[in-house]
């Protein structure tokens, strides 16, 4: 599936750009050029080959780990991705890694003391949900960048620089992308939690004796483990297209703003690049979720 | 229960010749639900179906509702093949088939009134006014045993058995002349229960309906059966007159299954029970894959023969048929044993 | 759409509220450009009047090209909106034709249509919304019908599955028995009920389409200027957040509270759409229950009571915050070692409750009002939660109705045991594990070590219900309360496991408390039987007593409506009328609204329960004439 997936993406894309009057030829010689240079650059540049030619020119070489070369900067393609996809990885995991620790131990809690927490987890739920990153991203800036002046607005510090400095490039749009997914996995966990701890199996082992932490954090904990992944699972997929604004918001080097720049200027090497390396993230994204779930859920492995 | 099967003149209501059904999935090997079944049933007839869980009862009774697809074999009603009756058929087929499931919670619409769910099914096969549906809706609710502002009220309005009659009187608005009972009274109370199986009763005399009473409650299905017929794993092991059935198992099956039922009697219970535990026997586990009987690894009775060669039903004395190799040789030492059974026919 | 839902919906304020918040964006969105014309197509205001905060002649100030903000964004409604729309309408017809037809038609159709639909959801929405833009610039309608392509999966899998979970749903089939079309069905069985799940969903792809028009104007790829939009502001004031930060909020909150109105509306009409479904109560933490005061006549003072394991007397159970109902009232008998006592009676009688209210196992706002559950010579009713905790499992062990889903279905059953052992006895992993696998082979279960490593999805009924009575001995309990532990099992099965349970009672002296509605079993297992009515003991006596001769005119009519003792020429003797339901119980005796035997007495003052024979009690003042007739 994944590997279709990534196929099928990257020929759309390659077909819907490969289609856009203008094109890099164009771009590159400006009005300037005469019809002749037209004509030759476009062949030199393989763009006169029939579609489908070029779909599996391109195709051979990615396989062969070649994305080309930008056709506006000259520079490969591959090692534009590679030098930013630090970047968006971070952001992304950590952004992941946040939100679910947080989340689900907030909804863990609320789950087992039960009051004032609930409400208030709903009244966030709410509000996580409508809020979108780059507003919360925008509004943080606002206040502790510009305001306070504690962390730094934009910008980003690889962990080869400074430790330090990485991670307080990234504290605000982890922040901004993680408050969203908070709130829905929190509320996500605390309503199967509910679920679960309601469950026959459950009140045997109340009626069992076991220690309350044993039943909350062993056995209620599992069984809504497997609900709370694949809704991670689905937010991992939305969080990408966060981390496309909030990299533009906080002027962050990632493979999100290389998208939206290569898109502008119709450098379609690039584009497809970047197509093809989301997909990935995404598939792996999918994979890693699909084999925690069998890990914590016997019935599915027995098929 | 005399037994109008006795003196029906006129063909069989229903006729089911060698009739297999299995369950399969890709990639799997396929489950046998039933094998070579044959059922007949006449006009105004109850006909117990009686197994444990796997045995394929439910399944029958949906293979000829046309909710299950057949693999082979025939099921004629009323002189017509039904075996693979497309939809349209079915349809005007509902008017003669009814069924009656096991779960009075789910089998009605929570969301449409007791009226409405009614007279829906009358209104596909008769055209009659608004008024006259509300009559007929009145007059079956009367007979089920309810009042008629029961018509306006939602099925979560109603208790357990309630919504078993209502369920029975959906059944027979179209005054079928066969009504599957799937398990009818297995989730209701034992008054409850009493309720439901004596109106079952009554609306046969009024109606002149058949039943397929499919059940897992030997007593029950005594009770309102003339005929039972005895399913295992897919085959029938044996069947004939209710009565003589019960009073007198010949199959090792139909033996087991009547000994394990507690009865309400202790002083009794207690020597069935000696009885029970005395006769060695494997618990109910394996799966046979061998050709011959499908109850050799849990038969104390079983020899050589039975592993190689599948019994086939024959009649024995009286108005049973039994599906075993030794049923002579197990009638003769059984025999003190049945002198149990026969003390609850009075 | 039925008319349940609407008037269900409607009759909540917040979605009330919501309603009227979306139909006055709805208005304004209309309104706004034909009432503010020049707002559209304004380049720059009063450009003396930049960036100013909110004040009475600029109600949300201005923009950094001197523009009123709140013209602005009232006018900007409208292009925000059409958007949102495009995409809505778009994902919704998609969404839903398709998800009718997978879920309705199934077989090929159904695994085609749910592969594409995975593939579209799976794809990164930003970066395909980026192509699009990239091959049609600055084309907003373009790339909102786009999104709702993409947004159409989550649509379509929620209408397939409730498609699907209807058309199984017994009534559907009951309907297709009966005759109905497939078209009759789907519009006047399936269509209502999905309803409210498509409400939810429009308002989710609703809510998404607004983000996504913001995101994508805040990229700078939609740049409709001077024209506004609600996305275009958001951006305006991303670009200014330095000078002039107040800029993001209005058209954010706009945003905000408009998301905030989706996401209620589609959270009521979820709620509106479900049935009156309540989630199960889970279990709360037992308060410290103040001792008791003894009820007020049902004492089981039968047999010794100084040798007696467990005394029930006087117990009444509530449910509810004041007023409170009563579930059962007086509840009173003794269990001795080694003996086997059934609670009979029909469901409504309470018996479970009973079972549950002496492990202290109740839900949520049911709690023993008084009465005392004395154990051992320890009040287990005016026990705190702590306390009852050391009794459950290691004194008193419940073995639960339905075998396969009181275990764990993640833990593999080895280790469930091993828990409680480990619990019980405090012994390291290894030694638990032995003891597990002791108990296992205990229950006559072939192969304890396979069956250890097995989930109880994989075990048989009869299997799953020795792995959990095994669970129940393993803190070397003194009683086993059984809650109706065979009902859910085959009748040979059945015989097994009630063979198991005789045997565990005779070698370890083990005291057992069934809760069952099957007279049968009783006769095979009990010594002693207790009969409850409506929430109240109504006969107490050992077991041959209540057969032969019930002192109780129910206990009578329960025993002739079985069919075991019927003839086959008459009809069942029934008991007329039905059970009465906690909260509507008669005054007087209970029973005596059904009961032939009833007279005056019955009904005017609670009937006390009496001892006409030794070691038999009953709960009618007129049993002598139930004897004479019988």
């Amino acid at each position: 599936m994944g590997v279709v997936l990534i196929l099928v993406v990257s020929a759309i894309s390659f077909v819907l750009l490969a289609l856009t009057p203008g094109n890099a030829a164009q771009a590159l010689l400006g009005p300037q050029g005469t019809h002749q240079e037209y004509l030759a650059l476009r062949r030199q540049l393989g763009l006169n080959l029939p579609l489908y030619e070029q779909y599996w020119n391109w195709l051979r070489t990615a396989m062969a780990g070649n994305l080309g070369t930008s056709v506006i900067s000259g520079a490969s393609v591959g090692s534009q991705i590679s030098s930013r996809l630090p970047v968006t990885l971070s952001l992304v995991i950590g952004s992941l890694l946040v939100s679910a620790i947080i989340g689900t131990g907030l909804g863990v809690i609320s789950s087992v003391r039960r009051g004032v927490v609930d409400r208030v987890l709903d009244a966030i739920g709410l509000v996580g949900f409508a809020v979108p990153s780059f507003w919360a991203g925008a509004v943080l800036i606002a206040i502790f960048a510009v305001d306070l002046k504690w962390l730094p607005a934009t910008g980003y510090t690889p962990i080869s620089q400074s430790v330090s400095g990485w991670l307080e490039s990234l504290v605000l749009p982890v922040l901004a992308l993680s408050l969203g997914m908070i709130a829905v996995i929190a509320k996500q966990t605390r309503d199967t939690m509910l679920d679960v701890l309601a469950s026959e199996h459950i009140k045997a082992a109340w009626a069992s004796g076991l220690s309350p932490s044993t039943i909350y954090l062993k056995y209620g904990l599992k069984n809504a483990g497997m609900t709370v992944m694949t809704i991670t699972g689905v937010q991992a997929v939305g969080l990408l297209g966060g981390t496309v604004v909030v990299e533009a918001i906080f002027a962050m080097p990632g493979l999100g703003s290389l998208l939206v720049n290569a898109t502008a200027t119709h450098d379609l090497p690039v584009v497809q690049g970047v197509v093809v390396v989301f997909t990935a993230l995404i598939v792996a994204i999918n994979l890693l979720i699909d084999l925690t779930y069998a890990a914590l859920n016997p019935r599915v492995r027995t098929v | 229960m005399r037994n109008p099967a006795d003196d029906r003149g006129g063909g069989l209501l229903l006729h089911i010749r060698d009739l297999t059904v299995e369950y399969g999935q890709r990639g799997r090997p396929a489950f046998r639900a039933l094998t070579g079944i044959n059922l007949d049933i006449g006009t105004q007839e109850t006909v117990g179906l009686v197994g444990e869980s796997g045995a394929g009862k439910s399944t029958l009774g949906r293979a000829v509702l046309g909710i299950t697809p057949v693999n082979s074999g025939t099921i004629h009603f009323a002189g017509r093949d039904i075996t693979d009756a497309r939809a349209r058929e079915r349809r005007q087929l509902s008017r003669e088939l009814q069924v009656v499931f096991q779960d009075p919670y789910s089998s009605l619409n929570p969301t449409r009134t007791i009226g409405q769910t009614l007279s829906e099914t009358l209104a596909v096969h008769e055209p009659l006014s608004r008024r006259e549906l509300e009559a007929r809706v009145h007059k079956m609710l009367a007979r089920v045993g309810l009042p008629p502002d029961a018509a306006a009220r939602f099925p979560g309005d109603f208790s357990g058995g309630q919504r078993q009659r209502i369920a029975i009187a959906r059944a027979l608005m179209v005054e079928p002349q066969l009504v599957i009972c799937d398990e009818p009274v297995s989730a209701l109370d034992l008054s409850v229960q009493a309720q439901v199986l004596n109106l079952l009763r009554e609306l046969q005399q009024d109606l002149h309906v058949s039943y397929l009473f499919v059940s897992h409650d030997l007593a029950v299905v005594k009770y309102v059966s003339h005929r039972i017929v005895v399913l295992y794993r897919g085959r029938i092991v044996e069947e004939g007159d209710a009565a003589a059935i019960y009073g007198h198992p010949l199959h090792p099956y139909t033996q087991t299954l009547l000994n394990a039922a507690p009865v309400p009697d202790p002083v009794r219970q207690k020597k069935r029970r000696e009885a029970r535990l005395a006769q060695p026997g494997d618990p109910a586990n394996s799966t046979p894959s061998h050709a011959g009987c499908v109850f050799t690894e849990r038969c104390p009775h079983a020899s050589n023969i039975c592993r190689t060669e599948e019994p086939h039903l024959q009649e024995s004395r009286g108005r049973t048929r039994v599906a075993c190799h030794h049923w002579r040789e197990i009638a003769a030492t059984h025999n003190g044993r049945a002198a149990d059974h026969e003390d609850s026919d009075t | 759409m039925s008319a349940g839902f609407l008037r269900r919906l409607l009759r909540r304020p917040v979605a009330i509220a919501c309603l009227v918040y979306l139909v006055l964006v709805v208005l304004v969105a209309i309104i706004a450009p034909i009432v503010l014309p020049n707002v559209a197509t304004q380049n720059a205001g009063n450009l003396l009047e930049v960036r100013l905060g909110p004040s009475l002649h600029h109600l949300l100030g201005t923009d950094d090209l001197g523009r009123d903000v709140l013209q602005r964004l009232l006018v900007g409604t409208r292009v925000t909106m059409l958007a949102v729309a495009e995409a809505t309408v778009v994902s919704l017809v998609i969404g839903v034709s398709f998800g009718l037809v997978a879920g309705f038609f199934g077989g090929w159709i159904d695994s085609v249509v749910t592969w594409l639909g995975d593939l579209t959801f799976s794809m990164p929405w930003i970066v395909v919304l980026l192509v699009v833009l990239a091959v049609f610039p600055q084309d907003l309608t373009a790339t909102m019908v786009v999104f709702g392509v993409l947004l159409s999966p989550g649509v379509m899998r929620v209408v397939r599955s409730a498609v699907l979970a209807i058309a199984n749903e017994l009534y559907v089939v009951a309907a297709r028995v009966s005759g109905l079309t497939r078209t009759y069905i789907i519009t006047r069985h399936v269509l209502p009920r999905i309803a409210g799940a498509i409400i939810v969903q429009a308002a989710l792809v609703a809510a998404g389409a607004l983000i996504g028009e913001s995101a994508l104007a805040v990229l700078n790829l939609i740049v409709v200027a001077p024209a506004p939009s609600w996305g275009g502001m958001i951006a305006d004031g991303v670009n200014q957040i330095v000078l002039d930060p107040w800029l993001i909020w209005p058209p954010g909150l706009a945003v905000i509270f408009t998301i905030l109105a989706l996401g209620l509306l589609s959270n009521a009409a979820r709620d509106a759409s479900s049935e009156r479904w309540s989630r199960p109560a889970h279990i709360v933490k037992r308060r410290t229950r103040r001792g008791g005061s003894a009820g007020q006549n049902g004492i089981g003072r039968l047999g010794s009571e100084s040798e007696a394991l467990l005394t029930v007397e006087g117990v009444t159970v509530t449910v509810g915050t004041p007023p409170t109902t009563n579930l059962i009232e007086d509840v009173g008998f003794a269990i001795h070692p080694g003996e086997a006592v059934a609670i009979v009676g029909e469901s409504g009688c309470g018996k479970s409750v009973t079972a549950m209210s002496i492990l202290g196992l109740l839900p949520g706002t049911v709690e023993i009002t008084s009465g005392h559950v004395v154990f051992d010579g320890l009040d287990l009713a005016a026990c705190g939660e702590n306390q009852l905790r050391q009794i459950r499992g290691s004194d008193i062990a419940l073995i639960p109705q339905e075998p396969i889903v009181s275990l764990d279905p993640v833990f593999r059953v080895g280790t469930q045991i091993a828990d409680v052992v480990r619990r019980h006895e405090h012994c390291s992993r290894r030694a638990a594990k032995r003891r597990a696998l002791e108990l296992l082979e205990r229950v006559r279960l072939p192969d304890p070590k396979r069956i250890a490593r097995r989930y109880p999805h994989e075990l048989s009924g009869g299997m799953a219900q020795r792995t959990a009575i095994a669970r129940a001995l393993a803190g070397s309990p003194r009683l086993l309360i059984a809650d109706e532990p065979t009902t859910a099992l085959d009748v040979t099965v059945q015989a097994e496991i009630l063979d198991l349970l005789r045997e565990i009672q005779t070698s370890q002296q083990m005291a057992i408390l069934l809760v069952t509605h099957d007279w049968g079993v009783v006769a095979d297992l009990c010594q002693r039987a207790v009969v409850m009515y409506a929430g109240q003991v109504i006969e107490h006596a050992d077991v041959s007593s209540v057969f032969r001769e019930p002192l109780h005119p129910y206990t009578a009519a329960l025993l002739a409506a079985d069919p075991h003792h019927a003839s086959e020429d008459e009809l069942l003797p029934t008991i007329p009328g039905s059970v009465p339901i906690p909260g509507r119980w008669p005054a007087g005796c209970h029973f005596h609204p059904r009961c032939q035997y009833a007279a005056a007495d019955c009904r005017k003052a609670a009937v006390p329960v009496i001892s006409p024979r030794n070691d038999h009690e009953t709960r009618c003042i007129h049993h002598e004439d139930l004897l004479a007739t019988a």
